[in-house]
């Protein structure tokens, strides 16, 4: 009987081996440790056995039926983990064979357009000095374009901001409303509506009849600046300036104030960034100066506080526009600023 | 302007490098745009004297010419028809880079026999050696230049090409460029003599001059050169205009010009016997007063603007062009010179209004100071003398109605701070000012200065102008950094800006490709819009004076935009499209400024997804494009419904009002087919426009509700109603249902059982109830009332 156990586990064990399909394991279970099967025969059969041999043969049988059954454990989690293996293998599908480089499926994607995305850093570095956004009207009043930053009527100045009007006079037969020349029509509709402390950034559309070319267009997109506070000097301006030129060209681009002249800041500046290319040695891009111009800037001349009714004995400001088609050129090395407004995809789809 | 550096060395002994001046320029407020340096490849090129001029063996055309250069002689084959023995001439040896005259190209002059005789070098042209275009002949010296000199001492100069800035009429003069030199180097000023003889006879007995308009002529001075000789003007006095970019007429018209560029001051020569009644009348135009300029065009002039007249007739439109009733011809013998200040603004208008921009209008337009007409008139009388042969009559006319006086301005050192930043010690105050001709008074107690403009300044009027002033010399490199010290003023995010830039990204985020198109369009493309290709109603605003006819309308939708945009794109992208625009239209208020709302405008065109290797997708059809609208609309926080619309541009059938409240927001479709014709495209195109601004105000706050504790329960119902009933009517039935957390349909389907005329909806509804667990019996009861309702109410039966 011992004999028989013996043989009876190499057998079993052998044959559990030999078992690849777990569907093949339920009928193993039920030729050895099944209620028919011959070890449990055995042990039923044990009450026969001489008191001596039923002790041996009695504790061999039930280690031999424990073994078995943790090896039928053991082999159901190892088929179990291969069968996975290979439903996850059939779960492909039959035309990939496995090629991983075949494309996904498609998702359409889209973009924000680079002025947008111009804007937005813009506004964020502003933002975070503490400034707000303000938005106003493209089309404007003469007044807020031009005479309430002193240009009055035949001011030379006009004469570089040459103007679209809107085909409709008044009664007297004078043309009043134009397409805004410069976001600075937004400046003076602050400073006329807001109180000091003002800080605010004043992005948008602007328009000059001009020839239209490579780097030249009708319209195009600037960004003018204004604080009003008590004791705000020319070295803010300039601070604020190294602050925006180092987060949005670059980390060490130096900032250059030279005098310039608009009619609503007085002193007023020209403010250049340095190349990013030639570093201020000159090159091609810079036309050898080793600066790119940015925008005009300066402190809010008092006659225009004056008029939106803020005292300039007790507050001063600053105000600053640039243009920021000019930006994403650069960065890109864009040549054409049309190609911008174009709606081709083929350019929007590099940037 | 062009502005020759040599020039300006007549009056400022400036020694430093070309470069530098330009900088100094620069960072003081007069941009040099570029500096064109002539004579910079003019290494070894020297003055030579022709001593021998002898024929070409082998050539009729060419000479062979033997030259003294001072330290040796050479001899070169020259081709030039001006090589004459004894002239002075400038030599270029071997190696010089110089223009070809015929190219245009820089070469460098190489070792050559030129029809078998050895050349050493080469006499030059003007354009061979970039001085001018002239290649007629070779360039002849003064006959007083020293042989073997380098000839960029003799010719050598720099032109530098400047910007001006509108308030400084007096740097559009020599002698105010050289004054801003002198400050800004350091440099010793110096002005030129103006000192002539005069005659016996008075000025005043022999012309008489009345300003009839003193709100527009603060000043006229005149005088009188009699017995001067027309003729050509010297050498020096052409070769500055020419360094201009003018061109020389005779000697009085060159000194007007000279003097004017000289300083500023613009002068006109008037033939005095053509003068009637020898009186100059300085008036308004007459309306309709006619004029010949010297142009030779008549002109017509109005009330606004200001001639000078003789006792008959307009001599001169004022400050702009002389007449050529009064004009100096070759026979000319006697003078009348005009030197006057105008209205700015006057003189802005006429030159405007007339299309006559001038030197002169330029200079006036911009302010110059009447003080100037003295020190300029001056100047042109003793060259009229000198150049002319002429004789000045005794003293000037001045009439100067508009006389005021200098005002004294003060500043301290405290104000300076104010503005700049910067702290400046009063010396430094008072010297940058002396150094620009202000006349300071320092008060040392007080730490200011009383300053008095220079006369030539027209631009200083209040502290801050004086305050620029010590800014500009001092340098704006001196100004220090500073971050904002103040506190931040209160921030209210503009909430419109934040609502489209969150818009725009969520547009992105469902694979929308942004534009930004022109806000400029025209009609052509508008009346696409229209089935039956109408003009929008109301006009679009125009543009009174369009750059073209492209341009000439404000948009007054996004869609004409984009739908031009799918059709210049489908013509090489062969996919599906999505689009959008995220910017303002403008819509005609007449007289008033128009409104301008920010709108979006979504197209989607062709397969809902690029072509793929698993089969091709669908194309879009109307329920993507409402998908997009309830997907933007739900993650900004509005619940929007969808109602029947009659929008002309999309299809009758296709289209839906997107509504909040009962108030339109926007619309969705499909474009009407015709219209998609007009742009040429061939597959339907869906689209969605929402007015942002209008979103604003329907924003609901969100609020937070506790996730349920207790389990929901699922019913499946299908619904068989008329199939005129809409999705919409179900759900507005079901809405007074409580429990009823969730309705979601999931299938709508006609034909087969479901008789002719109705259709089957099936919905999903979901029964919850926040503090307990529903039992069958609740769920059973709302059912059962819930088609109750849709029984009565839309006459719908559920589906056996």
């Amino acid at each position: 009987m011992i004999q028989r156990l013996s043989e009876l586990k190499q057998t079993a064990l052998l044959e559990l081996d030999a078992v690849k399909d777990p569907s093949n394991l339920e009928s193993w279970r039920v030729r050895y440790l099944g209620r028919k099967s011959e070890l449990t025969n055995m042990l039923r059969g044990l009450a026969e056995l001489p008191i001596e041999e039923r002790k041996t043969a009695g504790a061999l049988a039930n280690r031999i039926k424990g073994e078995l059954e943790s090896v039928l454990e053991t082999k159901t989690e190892a088929l179990k983990t291969i069968s996975q293996q290979q439903n996850m293998r059939a779960d492909e599908s039959a035309a990939a064979q496995g090629d991983i480089t075949l494309p996904g499926r498609p998702i359409p994607t889209g973009r924000l357009h680079p002025i947008s995305e111009t804007f937005n850093e813009i506004a964020d570095i502003f933002i975070s000095l503490g400034f707000q956004v303000v938005e106003s009207n493209d089309v404007e009043l003469d007044y807020y374009n031009f005479e309430a930053l002193n240009i009055p009527a035949e001011h030379p100045a006009r004469d570089d901001m040459s103007t679209f009007w809107i085909d409709y006079e008044n009664e007297r037969g004078e043309r009043q409303m134009l397409l805004r020349t410069h976001t600075t029509n937004v400046t003076a509709r602050n400073i006329a509506t807001m109180k000091p402390p003002i800080r605010v950034i004043e992005p948008g559309r602007v328009y000059r009849y001009e020839a239209t070319d490579a780097t030249h267009l009708t319209m195009f997109h600037q960004v003018d600046g204004l604080a009003v506070d008590k004791n705000i000097t020319m070295a803010d301006l300039k601070g604020v300036f190294y602050d925006f030129a180092r987060r949005f060209y670059g980390e060490g681009r130096r900032v250059r104030f030279r005098p310039d002249y608009f009619p609503f800041v007085e002193p007023g500046v020209e403010v250049a960034v340095e190349c990013a290319i030639c570093h201020g040695n000159g090159c091609r891009l810079c036309g050898n100066s080793g600066w790119i111009e940015l925008g005009g800037a300066g402190m809010v001349h008092p006659k225009v506080l004056e008029r939106g009714g803020i005292n300039p004995e007790e507050y001063t400001g600053f105000a600053f526009g640039f243009g920021i088609d000019r930006a994403p050129m650069l960065r890109y090395g864009i040549d054409d600023l049309r190609l911008f407004f174009g709606s081709d995809l083929r350019f929007l789809r590099q940037l | 302007m062009k502005v020759s550096l040599n020039w300006l060395k007549q009056y400022v002994d400036v020694k430093l490098p070309v470069a530098e001046i330009a900088n100094r320029l620069t960072l003081a407020g007069i941009e040099v745009k570029s500096t064109n340096v002539i004579g910079a490849n003019w290494e070894g090129v020297t003055v030579g004297k022709i001593l021998e001029v002898n024929q070409h063996p082998n050539a009729d055309r060419l000479h062979l010419v033997t030259l003294d250069l001072g330290s040796r002689l050479e001899t070169v084959v020259c081709g030039a028809p001006n090589v004459a023995v004894g002239c002075k001439i400038a030599y270029a040896p071997i190696g010089t880079k110089m223009i070809d005259g015929h190219t245009g190209k820089v070469e460098v002059l190489k070792p050559a026999k030129i029809r078998g005789v050895a050349s050493n070098g080469m006499c030059c042209s003007e354009k061979e050696l970039g001085i001018s275009e002239n290649h007629e002949g070779i360039i002849i010296l003064p006959a007083d230049t020293t042989i073997g000199a380098a000839l960029m001492d003799v010719l050598g100069d720099a032109i530098f090409n400047l910007e001006v800035t509108p308030n400084r009429p007096d740097c559009l003069g020599m002698i105010g460029l050289a004054r801003e030199i002198a400050a800004t180097t350091g440099s010793a000023f110096h002005l030129p003599d103006a000192a002539y003889p005069e005659a016996d006879v008075p000025i005043a007995e022999r012309v008489s001059v009345e300003i009839q308009d003193p709100d527009l002529c603060p000043r006229y001075c005149a005088t009188l050169i009699t017995g001067v000789k027309i003729g050509e003007s010297p050498e020096w006095i052409k070769k500055k205009l020419i360094s201009y970019g003018m061109r020389p007429i005779n000697n009085i018209v060159d000194i007007t010009n000279f003097v004017m560029l000289e300083y500023g001051q613009p002068l006109h020569a008037f033939d005095y016997e053509k003068i009637q009644g020898k009186g100059i009348i300085v008036r308004r135009a007459r309306s309709g007063e006619k004029i010949t300029s010297l142009d030779g065009i008549e002109r017509t002039l109005n009330r606004q603007m200001l001639v000078i007249a003789d006792k008959e007739r307009a001599v001169a439109v004022a400050g702009i062009m002389g007449g050529a009733n009064s004009e100096v011809s070759d026979n000319t013998t006697s003078i009348l010179l005009e030197s006057a200040s105008f209205k700015p603004a006057c003189i802005h208008f006429t030159g405007r209004t007339l299309n006559m921009p001038s030197e002169a209008c330029t200079r006036f337009e911009r302010g110059i100071s009447p003080e100037m007409t003295i020190p300029a008139i001056k100047r042109a009388t003793q060259l009229m003398v000198e150049l002319g042969g002429g004789q000045a009559a005794k003293g000037i006319i001045d009439v100067y109605p508009g006389k005021t006086e200098r005002k004294s301005i003060k500043i301290s050192v405290a104000s300076a701070k104010r503005t700049m930043g910067v702290e400046y010690s009063l010396d430094q105050i008072v010297n940058s000012l002396t150094a620009l001709g202000f006349e300071c008074h320092a008060d040392k107690a007080n730490l200011s200065v009383t300053a008095k403009a220079p006369y030539w300044r027209s631009d200083i009027n209040i502290p801050v102008d004086v305050i620029e002033e010590v800014a500009r010399i001092q340098g704006y490199e001196q100004i220090p950094t500073t971050l904002l010290a103040q506190a931040i003023p209160m921030q209210k995010t503009a909430p419109l800006t934040a609502l489209k830039r969150r818009a725009r990204n969520i547009m992105v985020g469902y694979g929308f490709q942004e534009l930004v198109s022109f806000s400029l369009t025209n009609m052509d493309v508008l009346v696409k819009l229209s089935p039956e290709s109408k003009k929008p109603e109301p006009l679009p605003v125009h543009i009174a004076n369009p750059a073209s006819s492209e341009q000439e309308y404000l948009r007054p939708n996004l869609l004409a935009g984009l739908l031009v945009a799918l059709t210049l794109n489908k013509a090489f992208i062969d996919e599906g499209l999505r689009l959008f625009e995220l910017g303002k239209v403008y819509l005609n208020r007449n007289g008033e400024l128009p409104d301008e709302p920010d709108m979006l405008c979504g197209v989607l065109c062709g397969p809902r997804a690029e072509r793929w290797w698993q089969g091709a997708s669908e194309p879009v059809e109307f329920f993507d494009a409402k998908g997009v609208v309830e997907g933007l609309l739900k993650q900004i926080g509005i619940v929007a419904k969808f109602e029947k619309s009659a929008d002309e541009n999309l299809h009758p059938l296709d289209q839906a009002a997107i509504t909040v409240d009962g108030q339109q927001i926007g619309v969705v479709g499909e474009l009407h087919p015709l219209v998609k014709e007009h742009f040429e495209l061939t597959q339907p195109v869906y689209l969605f426009e929402i007015n942002i601004p209008m979103l604003l105000p329907l924003i609901k706050d969100k609020v937070y509700h506790q996730i349920p504790k207790f389990p929901a329960t699922m019913r499946d119902i299908a619904l068989v109603v008329d199939s005129g009933v809409t999705h919409q009517q179900i759900l507005d039935t079901i809405k007074g249902f409580s429990l009823v957390t969730d309705m979601a349909l999931f299938d709508v389907y006609s034909g087969g059982q479901v008789p002719t005329g109705k259709k089957s909806m099936a919905y999903r509804l979901t029964f919850q109830y926040p503090d307990k667990t529903l039992t069958d019996q609740q769920i059973n009861g709302v059912q059962q009332a819930i088609i109750k309702k849709l029984t009565t109410g839309l006459g719908a039966t559920l589906r056996g």
